[in-house]
Order: structure tokens, then sequence, then C-alpha cells
């Protein structure tokens, strides 16, 4: 097992701050902006890049926090393997409708958690443009899914486990990523 | 980093509250409380049990119980089937087991089923490779009204445990009583009992309730007060004098309630006869969640069928 850290504390809050700008620049109008950060450390991380965009625009966007374990495809009826995943909370303090929603992830891998996050999304309502930050993109799509926002790209292989701790929920940060190394 | 092991459900059915640790019961309560959620929504339905099947077996009258189950059942998307016995083959001399074996061939994957008799649902689970739901057998359980009693006081007071919770009524009839004692009690709570001497059976004491025949010394300091509904059909055989005797010795009055603690919390699991164990303006009045109880049921009934569909199949041990 090699475990090589990619980013520490610091180089995640550069990463952040260059996405909160991105997200800035993208944006006619920063009062539609809605931040959603999909549970667990998506939601951490929505709170973080609204921060920042209030620091540069003076206007805080509001912050919401998605559950989408009802709505995923690896339990249920599709899965021989049965599992019980725990519901986690979905609170959203404004409505979706007419805004522009950033959801907010902490890995993008397959793609199936973010077909998930839009399915959810739309039964709260219809919003005038889903966009997608992710703070890392380690590859391997299943889905025709692509990122706008994205704070590092992080080749990997399947087998590679690519860990993003977070303060708030990890009592460490930093991004790693773990190799199995043969022999 | 070590993780916690995630809780889960054991098992392949919810037979009753007898079988389920505290951890279990926490989680059935826990989901419900994000279920609650999606009836508050625009669109009130996930996909979660897109493509199961349930069939709704009530071969007792139920209005509310079996209404609630539907809507749970669509809330989550599964499709779903009710029977009830008459205009059935159950009319027509079939047994349980036959009409269940029947149903199941059909490939059903979840039979919700209320019967007159104690543990025909124990019977059908054994047998049946569906999951068994049990919505009240005979006088002994209803797992699914404890959780949405349980549910009801926890989001209304923050907690189960340390909570006194009096129950007065029939306790002779009632399955509700059974499960809500099993649970309340697993969960830290204290239970009392009150009601005529004919309707209190010897087992309350021995499951551990504080028994009284007056009403007030079980509601005196506490926080919640569940009326038991006074089965007035099955009064033929008379166990108190007069509805009125009854009225005057066990109804929740205006007067009594201030005996409890403040802000003690007025339950019934319905329906409830006005008049005779409960008096309307307790019924509707400020500390009454009886319908808070109707809509928390739907959730409760979504969060045990969502825990069931990801269980692992295994056959509820015995």
């Amino acid at each position: 097992m090699q475990r090589v850290q990619i980013l520490d504390a610091a180089g995640i809050g550069k990463t952040l701050a260059r996405m909160a700008a991105q997200i800035v620049e993208r944006s006619s109008n920063e009062r539609l902006i809605y931040l959603i950060g999909v549970q667990t450390r998506g939601v951490p991380l929505a709170r973080r890049l609204a921060k920042l965009i209030a620091a540069a625009t003076g206007v805080e966007p509001p912050v919401g926090a998605l559950d989408i374990t009802l709505y995923r495809d690896d339990v249920g009826p599709w899965r021989a393997a049965h599992q019980q995943p725990v519901l986690r909370s979905t609170d959203l303090p404004e409505r979706v409708d007419d805004r522009v929603v950033v959801l907010v992830d902490d890995v993008l891998y397959t793609g199936r958690t973010v077909r998930a996050a839009l399915d959810t999304l739309m039964d709260y309502g219809r919003p005038k443009a889903i966009r997608l930050a992710v703070l890392v993109d380690r590859g391997h799509r299943e889905l025709p899914i692509a990122a706008d926002f994205v704070g590092r790209q992080i080749p990997s292989s399947r087998s590679d486990d690519v860990q993003v701790r977070l303060a708030e929920c990890d009592g460490e940060e930093g991004v790693w990523v773990e190799k199995e190394v043969e022999g | 980093m070590s993780v916690a092991p995630a809780p889960r459900l054991r098992g392949k059915d919810l037979l009753g509250i007898d079988p389920l640790t505290a951890p279990e019961i926490q989680l059935i309560l826990d989901t419900a409380d994000e279920m609650a959620k999606i009836a508050e929504r625009p669109i009130k339905k996930v996909p979660a049990l897109r493509g199961k099947t349930v069939v709704n077996l009530f071969l007792e009258p139920s209005t509310r119980t079996r209404f609630s189950f539907e809507m749970a059942e669509k809330r989550l998307s599964a499709d779903s089937l009710s029977f009830s016995s008459s205009g059935t083959s159950v009319e027509k001399g079939e047994t349980l087991l036959d009409t269940a074996r029947n149903l199941e061939a059909m490939q059903p994957d979840f039979i919700v089923i209320r019967h007159r008799y104690a543990g025909s649902p124990h019977r059908l689970a054994k047998v049946l490779r569906s999951s068994v739901i049990n919505a009240g057998d005979g006088a002994h359980e209803h797992p699914t009204q404890a959780l949405l009693d349980a549910m009801t006081i926890r989001r209304r007071l923050g907690r189960l445990e340390g909570l006194v919770v009096a129950i007065v009524g029939d306790l002779e009839h009632s399955r509700v009583v059974r499960s809500n004692v099993l649970l309340l009690q697993r969960m830290g709570a204290t239970v009392r009992v009150a009601g005529p001497p004919s309707l209190v059976p010897a087992q309350m004491e021995a499951m551990g309730c504080e028994v009284h025949h007056r009403m007030e010394d079980a509601i005196a300091g506490a926080d919640v007060v569940m009326m038991l509904r006074i089965q007035l059909e099955r009064q033929g055989r008379m166990n108190f004098p007069t509805v009125r005797e009854y009225y005057d010795f066990f109804a929740l009055t205006p007067e009594r309630l201030r005996l409890a603690k403040r802000g003690c919390l007025v339950m019934h699991p319905g329906p409830m006869n006005r008049g005779v164990e409960i008096d309307s303006r307790v019924a509707d009045g400020p500390q009454s969640v009886i319908l808070e109880q109707v809509t928390n049921g739907v959730a409760v009934r979504m969060a045990v069928l969502y825990l069931l569909a990801g269980g692992n199949g295994e056959p509820t041990a015995d």
C-alpha cells in the first residue's frame, strides 16, 4: 500500500479560491447562484465556496444539502448484494426554481452519483440551470457527464483509492491517492 | 481510519417490536424522519422501490392503516394491490396459507398483513420468500403503530429515554398496547397503564408496567398520555356497566389532563369515540398530536419498506 498526498490544507484552500472565481466569472447574475452540496463531503465544500464567493462579490449565495440515497442505482432491485444505505439529511433553505444551481461534490468518478443528484434536484423544482463543481475529477466515467468546475484532475486507475478528507467531517484535511502495490 | 459499522435492520420481515433491538428501532425512526420530508416536497415521490410489488392483505377491517401503507408504497414508487376478506376467495373458505401461497405465486416482494388471529404473520413469514410486515395480528402486536407513536413523541419531546408514558383504556383487546410497551421500555421510557379491572390483563404487570386502577394515578406527572379506543363493537359482553360510567372514570377530560406534566402530549391511535374515552376539548386541544400520528404513520411505513427492501433477506429468527 502506497499513500501519496496530492493536496494539503493550503492546496485545497487555493483550489477552492480558484473554483469560486470561475463560478463568479461564469455567472451573469451572482444573485441567482445557489450552491448545493451532495452529502456528505459536498456540503462543507459548498459552504466554503459560498464564503469565498461572498468575499468576491459581496453577495453570499444560499447553501443547501442534498441526499441522493433514494435515487441511487446501486441499491434496491439492481443489486444482488443488498444493502441499507443510511439516509442523510436533505436541507434546501430556498426553492431551486429559476436559480442557477451549482452542485458541489468532492470526487467525480463514474458519474452515477451526479445522475442521481440531477434526478433528486428535478423533484424539488425547475432550476434555470444546473452546473457541477468537483474538488477532484479522477476519470473513469460510466455515464455521459462532465463537470463545469474542476479543482484538480487526478489520473487514477480503478483500483486506486482517492481520498478527500475535510476538517469539518474527518478531523484532517487533504487529498490522498492510495495505490495497491504488487509484490 | 476505523469506521463504525453502519446500523442495519436484520431479517426479511417486520413481525413485531419484540425481535427488534434498540439500535434497530433508532434506525427506523431516523430513516422515518427523513422520509417525512418527502411529503413536503412539490413531488411527493422517490424512486427507491421502483419495480417492487407489495400486496396489502387486510383480512380484518381497517381504513387508516391500509391507506397509510398504500400511501407509503406509492410515495416510494412501489406497485401495490390491496385485498380485503369480502369479495375474495377468503370468503369462499380458502385457508390463509393457501391465499398467501397463491399470492406468492405472483411474486410480490412484500406482503403486508392484518389478521384477527395472533401469529398469522409469523406463520406466513416462515413459508414465504416475500418480506412479511405485520399490520396488526389479533391482540398481539401492531409494530408500525408503536413506531409511529414513538416517532411522534420523539419529534415533539426530542427523546424517548426517561419519559413517563401513561396508556389508558381497553388494555385487554388492544394490540397497540403490547407493541408500545415493548418499544417504549426498550428505549428507556417508563410505562404506566390504567383501565377498569375487567380490561387490564394480568400480563401488564409481568411486562414491567406500573398498573393503576385509578386513571388519575397513572397520568399524574406523565409526559405523554395515550388513550385507547373502547371497542364498543366488542362490548357485547360488557366489561363495564355503561358508557357514561366509563366516561366518568376513564375519559381524558381537560380537568384530568391538568394532572399530567405541563405540555404533556395527548395521543390516540384512532378511530376515536368522542365523549367515551376522550373529551372533544382534549382531542381538539393544543396538546393533542393525534393527527400528527397519522402523518407520521406514512413516514414510518416508508422507512420500514425501504429498510426491508435493502435487507439481506435472511429469514427472521424465532
